[in-house]
């Protein structure tokens, strides 16, 4: 191939990959009605509307304790339903991965369930869990453990054929039991990796928990939603910095322990 | 029986351990303190269960029909989509911004600084805030979304790019290839594949976040209806179908999606 034939051929792939951006782009602003200039425009008027409103003022610091009050609840939301939902994942997760799968057929049926529980969104759990357990703390904790609970069934499986699958080939040539081959080789070795799995679920249900919070009136995005629909911008603003704080906080500690242990 | 010595420390376990202590305390804590509105657990489980099955096994659409539910997928598609390019085209510029081999130290700790911050504002909030002097619609949904779109994308594109060898790099400066060009002709040509896998993953993640913002901040599409389904109708039945048609699409997803991102490695 000649150089000039070369150049023009690639030419032609980015034109026509250029093209094809252009047309999905101008599809779905046209199928969703967005207009990328109205966003464009939009950016310096949020700016300078957040600048003029959207600062925390001496009443809003007078809600910090309610505030603080409805973050714990929420953290705590995140915490328990992430580390509930990786116990049942680990057991899944023996029972779906081939390394230590019993029989193909249980782990056909555990990475089966795990994908349904997966893909149905968070806010969509939410949605189907409000008609029995109404605008409890339930339902938030439900809708959030099944979704990690299929996510870290699928990342265990993963991390368990990964790092385990020549050791337990080895002690099963031993002569070595079921159960001591789980319990003293498969899940001292992928324990660092799981935990890791776990705090970044952590974090993602953090933020999942305010989204579901303002479906299910619970926690902190109750709140927000609150101060939001009465025009209560101060009282808002503050709520998010202290949002961002903690979020900020639990990514640089669980950054800090992934670090050390992996 | 011979006694076995103590084993050695190590800092390691000990932390792996002493962080699992923190999760127990902190779900105990969590259990002690749930804020049940005296929901009965008992009977709501059963409810859920009965109403679980229902939905499941007799979907079927009351107020919509089939021709609008898959409008309204499409809409939600959609508007994953065009976050996911939005945020493709952001992180392709501030990525060059990031990675370690091509921009200076002071402009990769200050972009990802402000990345992050960008990052701990839950997606809701965002579209929410802009919602204030946009008006709730796609415009702020679009908006909103795509701060963590591109928040994610910076930082996978950036580990791309980093893999690039530093021979490479160096072979083209001391030709005399401007910055532009060892991007142009270097780099790009050479993460191509993997810019695009990681895209896709980010399009899979889009496509749920337009579902939640569709049921939480008024973005329409499928989120909505299934919204008005569980809020407003109380049908249990047409929100079957709309879980149907949301599962089958997002396992769709996930199916491609590892097919053809094998060989990137996911964040962590």
């Amino acid at each position: 191939m000649l150089p000039h034939e070369y150049l023009l051929r690639r030419r032609v792939w980015a034109g026509a990959g250029l093209a094809i951006i252009v047309a999905l782009a101008s599809g779905a602003s046209w199928l969703t009605d967005f207009d990328l200039g109205r966003a464009l425009q939009a950016f310096p008027e949020a700016a300078s509307w957040a600048v003029a409103n959207f600062v925390p003022d001496a009443a809003a610091w007078k809600r910090l304790p309610k505030i603080l009050d409805k973050l714990n609840e929420t953290i705590l939301m995140a915490v328990s339903s992430s580390t509930v939902a990786a116990v049942f994942a680990l057991v899944f997760a023996i029972a779906g991965a081939r390394t230590t799968a019993v029989h193909p057929l249980a782990g056909l049926v555990s990475r089966g369930i795990a994908t349904v529980f997966r893909n149905i969104d968070v806010s969509a759990w939410a949605l189907i869990l409000l008609f029995s357990f109404g605008q409890s703390a339930y339902t938030g904790y439900l809708a959030l453990f099944f979704v990690t609970f299929g996510f870290l069934v699928r990342v265990m499986i993963e991390t368990i054929d990964d790092v385990s699958t020549d050791s337990v080939e080895a002690l099963r040539a031993t002569g070595a039991a079921y159960v001591a081959i789980i319990s003293q080789s498969v899940i001292p070795a992928c324990l660092p990796r799981m935990l890791s799995w776990v705090l970044f679920m952590i974090e993602t249900n953090i933020r999942s928990a305010t989204l579901v919070g303002i479906l299910t009136g619970t926690g902190i995005g109750f709140q927000f939603d609150l101060y939001y629909k009465s025009f209560n911008y101060p009282a808002a603003s503050l709520l998010v910095l202290v949002v961002v704080l903690a979020v900020l906080a639990i990514e640089v500690s669980s950054n800090a322990i992934r670090r050390a242990v992996l | 029986m011979t006694i076995l010595p103590p084993r050695p420390f190590n800092g390691a376990r000990w932390l792996v351990r002493a962080t699992l202590a923190v999760l127990t305390v902190l779900t105990i804590l969590a259990f002690a303190t749930f804020d049940s509105r005296s929901v009965d657990i008992g009977t709501a489980t059963v409810d859920f269960l009965a109403g679980f099955q229902r939905l499941l096994l007799e979907p079927r659409l009351e107020n919509v029909t089939v021709v609008e539910l898959l409008e309204q997928l499409a809409i939600t598609v959609a508007l994953g989509a065009l976050t996911t390019l939005i945020g493709a085209v952001v992180a392709f510029v501030l990525a060059l911004g990031v990675a370690r081999n091509l921009a200076p130290r002071w402009l990769s700790v200050s972009i990802n600084a402000v990345t992050a911050l960008v990052r701990a504002v839950p997606t809701v909030l965002w579209v929410l805030l802009f919602a204030v002097s946009a008006g709730l619609g796609s415009v702020a949904a679009v908006i909103g979304m795509s701060f963590h779109s591109a928040g994610y994308l910076i930082k996978a594109y950036a580990e791309s790019f980093e893999e690039i060898e530093l021979g490479t790099l160096e072979a083209l400066q001391a030709s005399g290839a401007t910055w532009w060009q060892i991007v142009a002709q270097a780099v790009v040509p050479s993460s191509v594949t993997a810019l695009l896998s990681w895209t896709f993953v980010r399009f899979e993640i889009n496509f749920s976040t337009a579902i939640a913002m569709g049921a939480a901040a008024g973005a329409g599409g499928i989120g909505f209806d299934m919204f008005m389904a569980s809020g407003f109708y109380l049908d249990l039945r047409e929100l079957g179908a709309f879980t149907y048609a949301v599962l089958a699409f997002a396992i769709a997803l996930e199916w491609f999606a590892t097919r053809t991102t094998a060989r990137i490695r996911r964040p962590v």
